[in-house]
């Protein structure tokens, strides 16, 4: 039976240390079989979030070798395993215990965001019309599993650590996919550059990379939102008619 | 007394999926203050793992759909022993559910004339599905979710229930940790909903979370509820099987939707050897026009693919067990050879089923579009639940509802695909707002501190200093036995054995030991959960062994026919006064004479 050599962080907010362990592994294992085999055989006390181990909830986000992944689709033949795996909690959140992190900030800035606010119905049932190629881009968008890996990433959180100021990029890809609902009627530009700041990415694109949906985020989302915030509040001609018409 | 902190709520949901996220929204809006506990992070229920769609007779691409065709698929699927009422209000009510989330933010995929599209499901007479790609589940609960937050409800997440309290007969609330600081909390409550899913992890090969361990049915039978229907299990026909790893993950039934094939060894497409006579009249005959189908021809008739999940999946095992099975042990689904038929297939695919792409490219490095996968039967779906009244989802416990995968009644002795997400948001909501109007209508309860006590003291017995055993040992091994001797073909003698065993098992639990200390430790969390994995396997294996047939999903190798007076009754399970379970039946009341009508009716 092969085995491979495992560098877990174990340790308390913020207070730890990487511990070493060594598994037996088998063919087409990822990185989450091993986390759960070490905690059901060797460190039972082991803190990890995990739910559905297929990609599809986002609960078992780490660094992995230093890279931010989903551990249940980071398969160990994609890493080099002449040394050890290092896995450990994601760095742009605090931490509670081992690999799990406090993300509940998330779930705040969610809150604060103006909620969906939909036209009155197209048919006298009730119902909505959208046309396909209409909804294309907004369901981009909700393919979002929030696994928070692009808030980890996105170095206005993680090294300047502005989440009072900065929502980050899963929440502009949330305001994305509202502007950009087709029955949405709210008009969330003035929030999005005087509350959330969206002028403080500068499309790096680190969140784009790491996303395990592969949603674009910057070139779909943010930079389109951008524009718009650009287009509304700086462009020389539209603030010209404006004065013009407030006369 | 270990201390703990008290929250007051009206009412309290217990589970953040579809129905618990559901009912939380419809008892806020009826104006009674909820408080909703979940057992991971907020949206990360297993509701985010259904694919396929929602089951809604909305007709928007086939005109001859309606509620009665809807009612009479679920009765036929879940062969007649379904709770018909609550199949009825399913039928009727799915509909406004579905146009419900539209509302609420929901974007699903768009017919050409812009309405929410449908798509093809197994026992399903018409494309009845209303869908997100293969993701529904996601759009789901993300839709909820954020409609939820801002509807006034508080939110509990990480936080674990480990008993219901009670104040005499009536629910009182509940007892339970939270899991970062290892924290009690006393949940005081008029009325309490479960929504807790399934129990999946009861068996080792499975679609399910590790939050899958039954905790509302054994919640809801150790504060003296009935759990009914529990020997119906579903086996998913289609779960991964290579690598080892990956064994048991959902490949979902859309796959066959848009026309995938399920072949042998050989070749061929054994589905076509064995369609039940209940289908026979519905199903196609050739493989043309079962493509046809899958392709919208309405006068075609559908593929034996998409024939309900116990035949489907009983299929697979024959082949198997008769050698003609795929390398790894299960058999072939192929989707790659639509190419033959349709020029854009690769896109077609890519579009359709987005999640299965990257999951067998990233997982088991195949390519959909190109070559088959190989998949097998793997445990999905309880049918079986707690006992509840069909408007209103209350218990046998006054004050204490359940809806979702935790109750019984809607699928009888299988569930057809879809039929899960549209029953979470139809009793999800009536049991919101039955829990609502219950809380207004009933006086406050008191929390008797020594029950609190008692269930405190007893949840903090793993870090006894005299326990020795690993629990997550013990948790494999029942899942190892489960999954032998009362998995997908059952036996008598090994039933037997298997209940002996759980006996074995029990008193291995009480020695299960936690390390270390109660802050987010899941040593401390897996050893609590073996009480209600224990609980609930045994209500399998017993009721299993009082159905003497094969009926839906139970089949019984011993008793390999359906017995025409065995559908006349539930199993039924229930805590005996001396703690032991005990197992009876209960007869199924007559249908009303219209919805019997309606069933002839349709053939």
């Amino acid at each position: 039976m092969k085995t491979a050599r495992f560098k877990l962080w174990r340790g308390e907010r913020g207070e730890g240390e990487f511990v070493e362990y060594e598994t037996k592994i088998t063919e087409g294992m990822v990185v989450l079989d091993a986390v759960l085999q070490i905690q059901a055989e060797q460190a039972n006390d082991l803190a990890c979030r995990w739910n559905c181990k297929a990609g599809k909830c986002g609960s078992c986000s780490a660094e992995v070798n230093g890279m931010p992944k989903l551990m249940c689709m980071t398969r160990l033949n994609s890493l080099p395993m002449d040394k050890p795996v290092t896995v450990e909690p994601m760095r742009a959140f605090p931490s509670i215990r081992d690999l799990a992190t406090d993300v509940s900030w998330n779930y705040g800035v969610k809150e604060k965001i103006r909620p969906f606010a939909p036209r009155e119905p197209d048919a006298e049932d009730g119902t909505w019309r959208m046309s396909q190629k209409d909804v294309d881009r907004v369901q981009e968008f909700r393919k979002c599993i929030e696994c928070f890996l692009c808030q980890d990433v996105c170095h206005v959180l993680r090294d300047h650590h502005m989440h009072e100021d900065f929502i980050g990029p899963r929440f502009l890809v949330y305001a994305a996919a509202l502007e950009m609902h087709p029955l949405d009627t709210d008009d969330r530009l003035k929030d999005l550059k005087d509350d959330s700041n969206i002028g403080l990415c500068n499309i790096t694109k680190c969140c784009t990379k790491v996303c395990p949906e592969h949603i674009t985020i910057t070139d779909n989302a943010i930079i389109p939102l951008k524009e718009r915030v650009v287009d509304e509040f700086y462009d020389p001609v539209k603030r010209f008619l404006k004065l013009f018409r407030r006369k | 007394m270990p201390e703990h902190d008290l929250f007051e709520h009206d009412v309290i949901v217990i589970g953040a999926g579809g129905a618990g996220l559901r009912a939380a929204i419809e008892a806020s809006a009826a104006g009674v203050s909820v408080g909703l506990i979940c057992k991971s992070l907020l949206g990360k229920a297993h509701t985010v793992m259904a694919e396929g769609g929602m089951a809604a007779a909305i007709a928007n691409v086939d005109e001859r759909d309606n509620w009665k065709v809807h009612f009479s698929d679920t009765m036929r699927g879940g062969q007649y022993v379904n709770n018909w009422k609550m199949a009825e209000l399913h039928a009727k009510e799915a509909p406004d559910r579905v146009r419900e989330l539209e509302a609420w933010g929901a974007v699903f995929d768009r017919t050409p004339d812009g309405k929410i599209l449908q798509r093809n499901f197994g026992g399903h007479k018409y494309p009845r599905l209303a869908h997100v790609g293969d993701r529904t589940g996601l759009e789901m609960i993300r839709t909820l979710q954020d409609y939820g937050i801002h509807q006034g409800i508080e939110v509990h997440m990480e936080v674990t229930v480990v008993a219901l309290l009670k104040d005499g007969d009536r629910v009182a609330g509940a007892l339970a940790y939270e899991r970062e600081k290892g924290r009690f909390r006393v949940f005081k409550a008029k009325a309490v909903v479960l929504a807790t899913g399934g129990v999946g992890r009861a068996f080792k090969i499975s679609s399910n979370s590790w939050e899958y361990t039954g905790d509302g049915h054994s919640l809801a039978y150790h504060a003296g509820a009935e759990l009914q229907d529990m020997e119906f299990v579903q086996f998913h026909p289609t779960g991964m099987v290579f690598p080892p790893s990956v064994r048991g993950i959902l490949v979902t039934e859309g796959v066959r939707g848009e026309g995938g094939i399920l072949k042998n060894n050989r070749g061929e497409r054994f589905m076509f050897d064995d369609i039940p006579d209940l289908y026979k009249e519905q199903t196609a005959d050739n493989p043309e026009e079962g493509w046809r189908y899958t392709q919208g021809d309405k006068s075609a008739r559908r593929p034996p693919e998409l024939l309900t999940r116990d035949h489907v999946a009983r299929c697979i095992v024959r082949e198997i067990r008769e050698g003609r099975g795929s390398p790894n042990g299960g058999v072939f689904l192929d989707i790659a050879w639509i190419k033959e038929k349709r020029g854009d297939a690769e896109a077609h695919i890519k579009k359709k089923l987005p999640s299965m792409y990257h999951q067998f490219k990233q997982l088991a490095d195949i390519d959909i579009t190109k070559e088959p996968m190989e998949v097998g039967p793997t445990t999905h779906y309880m049918m079986g639940g707690i006992r509840v009244d069909a408007e209103t989802q209350m218990s046998t416990i006054p004050g204490l509802f359940a809806a979702g995968e935790c109750a019984v009644g809607l699928h009888g002795a299988n569930r057809l695909g879809g039929n899960s997400l549209s029953d979470l948001l139809v009793f999800g909501k009536r049991a919101g707002e039955f829990a609502a109007k219950f809380a207004s209508e009933n006086g406050g309860v008191s929390i008797d501190e020594a029950q609190v006590d008692e269930q405190t003291r007893k949840a903090l017995l793993p870090f006894d200093e005299s326990r020795t055993e690993n629990p997550y040992e013990i948790q494999a091994d029942l899942q190892e036995m489960m999954q032998d001797k009362v998995g997908i073909v059952r036996k008598e003698e090994e039933m037997l054995e298997a209940v002996a065993g759980i006996g074995e098992l029990w008193k291995r639990s009480a020695k299960a030991k936690a390390p270390g200390n109660v802050e987010y430790n899941p040593g401390w969390h897996t050893a609590l959960d073996l009480e209600n994995l224990l609980t609930v396997s045994e209500a399998i294996a017993r009721s299993a062994i009082e159905r003497k047939e094969s009926r839906g999903a139970q089949f019984r190798e011993d008793y390999p026919e359906k017995n025409p007076e065995l559908a006349k009754f539930n199993v039924v399970v229930k805590k005996a006064e001396d703690g032991s379970m005990e197992v009876s039946r209960s007869t199924i009341p007559d249908i009303a004479p219209e919805l019997s009508e309606i069933i002839k009716e349709m053939g």
